[in-house]
């Protein structure tokens, strides 16, 4: 197993253990934590063949993750805005209970 | 000789770790650098202790501790050697923790906020060729790093289930990430013209004379800015008067070390002190020029010496700026971050760019230009914060 | 070199599951703190220094405490009375498992892999400058302009409007002044909130 297969697993068991708390969690808080940890899990993925590939002079994927970083930042700013509107509206974090467009 | 003087502590780690084998000697000699930090810095906090107290006692006209010298002895070395008592007495304190209050999280509150602020130390030059760790990024390592702290602060406001205790930790992180923002453009200005941002590299940048006076950044227009603004920002990031309002004793207590009692206290105190010798030497290094020596003909003193009294010399003047000025409020505290020194902050990287290009003009021209810009963005600023407010003579109100 | 990293990696996965899986919402940001910091060791082990630094500064310092703050501005610092796992969490299970099982057998089963024994890339400051610069400065100033776009955005999302207060007339002649329930303070997470006030 190289060390370049321990880092994608890394980052392949990463980025399940974001996609299954996304997933299960009731609280809209613990869906933004998972979508970090899912978008670190892609960061690492990225640094590691930037690491082990071809070229890596030209740093394309350290580039791509600082860019991704920025967004991430920015998705997490937005999104948990977006929780405190939702929680000042409805009294309510519990994604279960903000069903107003649900047909 | 001199020259030797000033590397006697890289000569003497080379002599050491040259007893043990090739495979072994990197991590020998970080080890010992880590020590050597380690002993050096506790014991200036607990002289800088004895210095804050019998400093702000002089300020306030009356002495500060000048009883215990020697303890168990008549000897009484004018007070200073109150700190081994106060050290006793914070390890034997009982520890208190509230019934309520989140244990592990409790505990781990100042081990979190110790470990950010002793990895600072790791990028500073603290004499020529005394860096620990000479990152490539080392500034923003210690940027980064310092930003952790804000974790520890939540940490122990949180888990001690106290309002108080709650309050004031909200207040103390709103102030520092306020406050970073213009730390960290305030130096960017000085990356900007020396083109790197390792710590090395800007001292070194600076360790150049013309007529005998040193290149410091704090001698040119943005750096005497930049470095005013850097100094208000860390006063604000070590929560220091005028900034202390979220662990003020008159206002919440303790703030987010409410519950803390003992050893626990004494570590974040510990912490705090050594985040302000960490971010003083941060600011000596990107502006007052590190371990150079000022004048030319002064550089015979060694370079490590320079940056232990430029430290002591900065945070003198912290212990008295503490002595003298009134607490912000908070509203105050986030208007003067966000409308006075964020703006000050990019205009001073506006007039940094200035500078640079208008270098080839020869002479005095972009003095005149650069600190008319500075000195007009500032006033108008200032304008602005104070609004409708008048400040006049004094007029004192006694009772009849 | 594998050894510190599958530590490390072990040390991260474990505090990620913790992150997902507690029942108080602060530790899971801890947690997630923490496993912010594991995977900047991973980078800065890839001698992606530069990363491992701004992972520290934007993720630690910076998401972290905004998730925190969150959590104590919706008032769910406290323990939750039900269930934590929504309505058809099994489902979400099976297909996390099906996702990792698919990336894994590409892992382990892929044979264009590069190999690994690369001299470690110089990744200075400097050629990180010179390439944002001439290179990429196309998506830095996107980037730049979407950074301002969603700060502004954030901030008038979360924005209180100041609700007006009703005052209605008690029967001796005073008024009673019904307050906006404060529901932004953080420290009324500890106690039930104050509903009317009473104005002479």
């Amino acid at each position: 197993m190289t060390t370049l297969q321990i880092c994608l697993l890394t980052s392949a068991l990463l980025f399940a253990t974001g996609f299954a708390g996304a997933v299960t969690r009731r609280h809209a808080i613990l869906v933004l934590i998972g979508i970090e940890l899912m978008l670190n899990a892609a960061n690492l993925n990225l640094i590691a063949f930037w690491r082990f590939g071809p070229h890596p002079e030209l740093l394309t994927g350290f580039i791509f993750v600082l860019f991704s970083m920025a967004l991430a930042a920015a998705e997490a700013a937005v999104g948990l805005a977006l929780v405190i509107a939702i929680y000042r509206h409805k009294k309510t974090s519990n994604l279960d209970e903000v069903r107003d467009l649900k047909g | 000789m001199f020259d030797k003087l000033d590397q006697i502590f890289v000569t003497a780690l080379h002599w050491l770790v040259g007893f043990l084998p090739e495979a072994w000697r990197p991590a020998a000699s970080s080890l010992i650098c880590i020590a050597f930090i380690l002993m050096v810095f506790p014991a200036l906090f607990s002289i800088v202790t004895i210095f804050e107290r019998k400093g702000i006692g002089r300020i306030q006209n009356r002495y500060g501790p000048n009883r215990v010298g020697i303890p168990f002895t008549k000897i009484r070395l004018a007070g200073f050697g109150q700190f081994l008592p106060d050290g006793l007495k914070m390890l034997t304190k009982e520890d208190i923790v509230p019934r309520n209050a989140d244990h592990i999280v409790h505990f781990l509150a100042p081990v979190v906020l110790l470990i950010p602020v002793l990895l600072t130390y790791a990028v500073l030059p603290f004499g020529k060729n005394m860096t620990l760790a000479d990152y490539d990024a080392g500034l923003l390592f210690f940027l980064a790093v310092g930003g952790a702290v804000e974790v520890s602060v939540f940490m122990a406001g949180w888990s001690s289930r106290n309002k108080y205790s709650l309050l004031g930790a909200m207040r103390a992180i709103a102030q520092m990430l306020s406050y970073e923002i213009p730390l960290i453009l305030s130096a960017v200005t000085v990356v900007m013209m020396v083109g790197s941002l390792n710590l090395s590299k800007i001292v070194e940048d600076q360790n150049q004379y013309t007529f005998g006076l040193a290149h410091w950044h704090v001698f040119t227009p943005w750096g005497l800015a930049g470095f005013l603004l850097f100094f208000v920002a860390s006063l604000a990031e070590s929560n220091r008067t005028p900034f202390d309002l979220p662990e003020a004793e008159s206002e919440i207590i303790a703030g987010y070390f409410t519950e803390y009692s003992g050893f626990k206290f004494a570590l974040f105190f510990l912490g705090e002190y050594l985040g302000m010798f960490a971010i003083t030497g941060l600011g000596i290094t990107l502006f007052l020029g590190g371990w150079t020596a000022p004048l030319a003909c002064l550089q015979w003193i060694p370079s490590y010496v320079w940056f232990l009294s430029k430290i002591l010399a900065i945070v003198f003047v912290f212990i008295w700026i503490r002595a003298t000025l009134p607490r912000l409020r908070m509203d105050q505290l986030m208007n003067f971050a966000w409308k006075f020194m964020l703006p000050l902050a990019l205009i001073n990287i506006v007039v940094a760019g200035i500078w640079h290009y208008m270098a080839l003009l020869p002479g005095w021209e972009r003095w005149l230009v650069c600190s008319a810009i500075l000195a007009g963005a500032y006033v108008m600023f200032g304008l602005g914060l104070m609004h409708r407010q008048k400040l006049g003579t004094r007029v004192y109100k006694f009772a009849e | 070199m594998p050894i510190t990293l599958i530590l490390t990696a072990v040390v991260l996965l474990f505090a990620a599951v913790a992150a997902m899986s507690l029942r108080n919402l602060v530790h899971c940001a801890l947690m997630l703190a923490i496993s912010f910091s594991g995977i900047a060791a991973i980078y800065l082990q890839l001698n992606a220094e530069f990363v491992g630094f701004t992972e520290i500064l934007v993720y630690v310092g910076a998401v972290a405490i905004l998730i925190v703050m969150a959590i104590l501005l919706t008032r769910s610092g406290e323990a939750p009375d039900r269930s934590v796992l929504t309505s058809g969490w099994a489902a979400g299970v099976a297909v996390t498992a099906m996702v990792f099982v698919i990336l894994g057998w590409a892992i382990l089963n892929s044979t264009g892999l590069p190999p690994t024994v690369t001299p470690a890339p110089s990744a200075t400051v400097k050629n990180i400058g010179d390439v944002l610069m001439t290179t990429y400065v196309l998506p830095l100033e996107i980037i730049a302009l979407m950074l301002t776009a969603a700060m502004i955005g954030a901030v008038i999302i979360a924005f209180r409007e100041e609700e007006p207060k009703e005052k209605t007339k008690m029967e001796d002649g005073r008024w009673k002044v019904e307050q906006p329930s404060t529901l932004s303070t953080p420290a009324s997470s500890l106690q039930p909130p104050a509903s009317t006030g009473e104005k002479a």
